[in-house]
């Protein structure tokens, strides 16, 4: 479904996007297009999951505390508590992954002590004990993804 | 340096900016601030670095990204700035981070790639780890398997700020 207009749009516009009244009619001068084919393609993108959003991407512990958490799981009880542990609102990004530590998942939370709240809870809970991985540093300036989509 | 505003504004546009010709006029309306307040507000915040980049938010799964590695590294404590730096230059590497070993894991350098398959994934830590002459460090790959919740930046009630980063 992918048209030369939906690549520009995924390629192309990952940041900077304009903070002028129009944004889109911005957008759409540059691709040489119309206001509304602009909007209206980011809507089918949307629609068919291959953009969560137009927004910000904000960088973790700016505001709140957050940590990276894995768990060593016994693999038939993994969906189980995969399950409880996603079903908090604190949790992020919990994936499976190929690992004696099989589960990892991002908790983020409003201050040290209701971190630590949520871990304890987690320990208790499952009955597993929680690694707690928590940045020290970031390296990475994130400028976005690089699809190598060819240009149609 | 930030204010209950901001926190507002951040709460509201984190989610997505409305796809209409005037967004920020929206996103004002139902905060009762003007356009020109939002984007005031939303230039000095990615100024101040609390908006890392604003823009399109790409699904990588569904554009065929389906090979997701962790990579983790021990690296001795004097190299790890340098390295992390070095290897945050290399095009496919979408993030790298330092956190704390602990006794079960003597890991303390992260980075994730995404491919569009693992071999391609392979070559390139393969490349990685010659380009930074580190093939001698202790390294673990870990392929993500199932997800069972990924979701965007996540913004709690404004008396608790909490504030989620939409990382991989």
């Amino acid at each position: 479904m992918l048209n030369a207009l939906h690549t520009r749009l995924l390629n192309d516009f990952q940041r900077n996007f304009p903070l002028s009244p129009r944004p889109y009619l911005e957008i759409a001068e540059q691709l040489g297009v119309s206001e509304e084919a602009v909007l209206s393609a980011l809507s089918d993108l949307s629609e068919h999951d291959y953009i969560s959003r137009v927004g910000p991407i904000i960088p973790p512990n700016q505001l709140g505390v957050s940590t990276l958490v894995a768990m060593a799981i016994p693999p038939e009880q993994l969906q189980r508590v995969a399950d409880q542990i996603s079903a908090r609102p604190e949790v992020n990004h919990n994936y499976e992954r190929e690992h004696r530590f099989n589960l990892w998942f991002v908790l983020i939370a409003s201050d040290a002590a209701h971190l630590q709240r949520v871990l304890d809870s987690i320990d208790e809970e499952t009955g597993y004990q929680t690694l707690s991985l928590p940045l020290v540093d970031e390296f990475f300036i994130d400028l976005g993804f690089n699809l190598d989509l060819p240009h149609v | 340096m930030f204010d209950t505003r901001d926190y507002e504004l951040l709460a509201h546009v984190q989610l997505g900016l409305p796809l209409c010709p005037r967004p920020y006029e929206a996103v004002g309306t139902a905060l009762a601030m003007s356009e020109q307040e939002v984007l005031e507000r939303l230039n000095r915040l990615k100024q101040q670095g609390l908006i890392k980049r604003l823009g399109v938010i790409v699904k990588h799964h569904r554009l065929g990204y389906r090979a997701n590695a962790m990579i983790v590294w021990n690296v001795p404590e004097v190299l790890i700035k340098a390295l992390g730096q070095r290897i945050s230059q290399f095009s496919f590497v979408t993030l790298c981070y330092q956190r704390p070993k602990q006794p079960e894991w003597p890991y303390n350098l992260y980075c994730m790639i995404h491919g569009k398959d693992r071999q391609t994934v392979l070559a390139q830590l393969e490349q990685l780890n010659a380009d930074c002459g580190i093939k001698h460090l202790e390294c673990t790959v870990l392929f993500s398997l199932r997800c069972f919740k990924q979701r965007g930046a996540l913004y709690q009630p404004i008396d608790k700020p909490v504030l989620a980063h939409g990382y991989y």
